[in-house]
């Protein structure tokens, strides 16, 4: 146990009203889960209360990403509830996808009793040893007594530092055993005690080198949107203070606004041509809460060869991982960002102006070569026509995006604008397949009046696509918005780079028909096929009052652009409009070892 | 600067020096601490060339896991840096980079023969500092303690003279000086 018991415990009761009772003093409103065997006495407790209300899914898996949206959309902690054995591998790979965002979860697994712990028993698996790897910490509970504090240390490590998944454990009889109950207040954590607040020194040293900057750039993460709304407040703050250009990985779209002149848009292999060539020319650079991630950096010897670089973490061993910089700041960034700007305007600080001049007429040069052009089509939906009239449409403070993996989650990520945090869920780290229907469901659990979308793809949506009937169960009107290109695009559009034009079982066969598989579940279902039908699709998508499942088909063969191809630096990156020669001969023998 | 380029996409080999440290890792002592521990190791391939782990406080439920490891210095760093955001580990120390500090390991060898060698391997046991601790007509156990190389060199003049079997148990090490290890 690593928490003091600091106070005595003033009840008593069975461990699975422990369970219920911990949730609620937590703030809970909303689990996902599903039940079995070894959860059995925590389901008959949730039965005989009012306080959680409890989600049923239709696969675990599900209720991890629905976890994850809610999560990230609403910077509380998702809770999961989960059986032993398949119940708890199912979760795995939501598991895995909420270490890899840093998404603040906790997962209650049921275990079969103590006493056959190790005996190969019925739905027994080694759930702490499954997902030791996979997340930020994990419990098996042996003693009922231990259950209150280990709830609430299990929440306490899942949404502070670095957020991350926690699995909790609880073998059958301890739920059933009667034991003390602590509240929250009453349990410390002995180890861990993140930093919040960034070294005084380091801080001053990071200013001195931005305002002696000529060309600076900031590069963000989802880790600002982590932080807390304050962290996107502090952000556009310090951005306008100092005049540098912003851009942003996937996961941290939003936390600037994408209306503002000094967005450069999404950076890194699908990212925009300035955001790139900016970060690789920038003199100084300022990374806020991201983690210089190998789709980010291109090639790690060319990586913005000729800056100096500041790195804003919460997790110090992000610091120099990947590339070395000059100025570590471990801290949570809204602290970091607080100190940064009071320093900033207390010596008056700033950044030489006509530097400053030069560098954005670079920038605007860069803008000029209008990077995510492409040929619209009389007679066939172009994806990134569909996203941009899907903005145009949709957008709007209480719009909620959420995506699968694949181009369409790029075209996604580079043609719906966001200016708010909290608005965009993707899974980035992981990659997840089958991420975004779940994902979406659990952000409109978490807002109710939101418009909530779903960027998907064919292939993609096929992986959780049962959830649609948990959507019609709770009656939550998410908007699944698939870009069909019949192909996993993304998978189409490496065979085509990187290997001869060979689709390998990328192309999407037997698909059902969409329209007639969501009215099975009682999702109203749409097609589009032409682009003279596409707005009319889309609102007749938002007027519905409930699920939407919207097949949108379009061209088959489209690439997404730009691209860094693997192995190459940012400023070696393929636009849309270069021929497929060109293309093909751009990428390396050893670019294609690569992921 | 220069970059590394250790990334997964550039597995260029590492052209750093490579070095040996000790690190001594403070942990709360509760099962799966120290395959958490392990787990990290093999996990992000990092190499341990030898571990030991005991309770140190049984107040304060703490044990200390002492792992030797080889690395670049920038990989040593991120494994120090991985170590120490385990939830159950109080503090990660280099004992390398502390520069004092004193490292012992014990070792047990039997050795089996008979007439000169027997001889041979009683009076070097001697020199080394070994002590019996078990004998038979034809076989010593020898037991010894030292620096980890030292243990090495007696081993390899064992050899020859009937070595049947070692047991090591990794090292353990603390710094020099009147200080303790910072919490
Ligand atoms: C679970 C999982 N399996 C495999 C992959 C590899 N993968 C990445 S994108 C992709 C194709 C996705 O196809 P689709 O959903 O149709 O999206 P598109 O690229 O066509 O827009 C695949 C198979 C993955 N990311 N996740
Ligand atoms: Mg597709």
């Amino acid at each position: 146990m690593a928490a003091d018991l600091t106070a005595a415990p003033t009840e008593r009761m069975t461990g699975a009203e422990i369970v219920i009772r911990a949730l609620a003093d937590q703030g809970v409103e909303h689990i996902f889960g599903y039940p079995g065997g070894a959860v059995l006495p925590i389901y008959d407790a949730l039965f005989q209360q009012n306080s959680i209300e409890h989600v049923l899914v239709r696969h675990e898996q599900g209720a991890t990403h629905m976890a994850e949206g809610y999560a990230r959309s609403s910077g509380k902690p998702g809770v999961v509830l989960v059986t032993s054995g398949p119940g708890a591998t199912n979760a795995v790979t939501g598991l895995t996808d909420a270490l890899m965002d840093s998404i603040p979860l906790v997962c209650i697994t049921g275990q079969v009793p103590t006493h056959l712990i190790g005996s190969d028993a019925f739905q027994e698996c080694d759930t702490v040893g499954i997902t030791r790897p996979c997340t930020k910490h994990n419990y098996l509970v042996k003693d009922v007594n231990d259950l209150a504090q280990v709830l609430h240390e299990a929440f306490y490590v899942a949404t502070s530092g670095r957020p991350g998944p926690v699995v909790v454990d609880i073998p059958k009889d301890v739920q059933f055993a009667t034991g003390g109950y602590i509240g929250p207040r009453n349990v410390v954590h002995k180890t861990y005690h993140p930093k919040l607040k960034g070294d005084a020194e380091k801080i001053k040293a990071a200013i001195e080198l931005l305002r002696g900057a000529k060309k600076p750039i900031f590069y963000t993460g989802g880790g600002v949107i982590n932080s807390g709304p304050r962290a996107s407040e502090l952000l556009r703050e310090f951005a306008h203070l100092t005049g540098a250009p912003v851009t942003s990985t996937l996961m941290g779209l939003g936390a600037f606004p994408a209306s503002d002149p000094q967005w450069l848009g999404m950076l890194g292999m699908h990212g925009s041509y300035e955001a790139n060539n900016a970060m690789h020319d920038c003199d100084v650079m300022l990374c806020v809460g991201a983690r210089f991630d190998d789709r980010i950096t291109g090639r790690l010897d060319a990586f913005s060869p000729g800056s100096r670089k500041i790195h804003i973490d919460i997790d110090p061993s992000s610091i120099n991982k990947n590339v070395k910089v000059e100025v570590g700041i471990v801290g949570d960034v809204a602290h970091v960002l607080e100190d940064m700007i009071q320093i900033w305007k207390a010596s008056r600080a700033q950044i030489d102006p006509a530097g400053l001049m030069d560098w954005e007429r670079r920038i605007n040069s860069w803008r000029a070569r209008n990077c995510f052009a492409y040929k619209a089509s009389e007679t066939t939906i172009k994806p990134q026509q569909a996203i941009e009239r899907l903005y145009e449409l949709t957008k709007g403070p209480d719009t909620y995006i959420t995506t699968e993996v694949g181009q369409h989650q790029m075209w996604a990520a580079q043609y719906y604008k966001f200016d708010e945090p909290n608005r965009w869920m993707t899974s980035g780290g992981l990659g997840t397949m089958g991420y975004g229907m779940p994902a979406a469901i659990g952000v409109q659990k978490a807002h109710p009046e939101g418009l909530v979308i779903d960027i998907a793809g064919e292939a993609s949506i096929q992986m959780c696509i049962q959830e649609l009937s948990t959507a019609v169960q709770y009656e939550l009107p998410i908007k699944v918005f698939v870009l069909n290109n019949e192909y996993m695009g993304m998978v189409r559009q490496w065979q085509q780079l990187l290997h001869g034009s060979r689709y390998s079982h990328s192309y999407s066969e037997a698909l059902p028909d969409f329209v007639k598989l969501a009215e099975a579940y009682g999702v109203k279902g749409l097609r589009c096929e032409h682009p003279d039908d596409l707005d009319a699709t889309i609102k007749a998508m938002i007027d519905h009052p409930g699920p939407v499942f919207v097949d949108c088909v379009v061209d088959k063969m489209e690439n997404c652009f730009p691209m860094i191809p693997s192995g190459r630096a940012h400023n070696e990156m393929l636009l849309g409009d270069v021929g497929e020669k060109t293309v093909n001969e751009a990428i390396t023998e050893e670019g294609k070892m690569l992921v | 600067m220069r970059q590394p380029t250790g990334s997964a996409y550039f597995m260029e080999e590492h052209h750093e020096p490579v070095a040996r440290h000790t690190l001594a890792i403070l942990v709360d002592n509760e099962p799966g601490v120290l395959a958490r521990v392990i787990g990290l190791f093999s996990g992000r391939g990092y190499n341990i060339d030898s571990l030991t782990v005991s309770e140190v406080s049984h107040e304060a439920n703490l044990s200390r896991i002492t792992v030797v490891t080889t690395g670049p210095a920038e990989v040593i760093d991120q494994i120090k840096t991985q170590l120490d955001r385990l939830v159950p580990v109080h503090s990660v120390v280099d004992l390398t980079l502390t520069g004092r500090a004193l490292e012992r390991e014990l070792l047990l060898v039997k050795v089996r023969g008979k007439g000169e060698a027997r001889v041979e391997a009683l009076s070097l046991a001697d020199a080394f500092r070994a002590r019996v601790i078990d004998a038979t007509i034809e076989s010593f156990v020898f037991e010894i303690t030292g620096k980890p190389d030292k243990l090495d060199q007696f081993i390899i003049l064992m050899k020859p003279l009937g070595l049947v079997e070692v047991a090591r148990t990794g090292v353990a090490s603390i710094a020099r000086g009147p200080e303790g290890m910072a919490e």
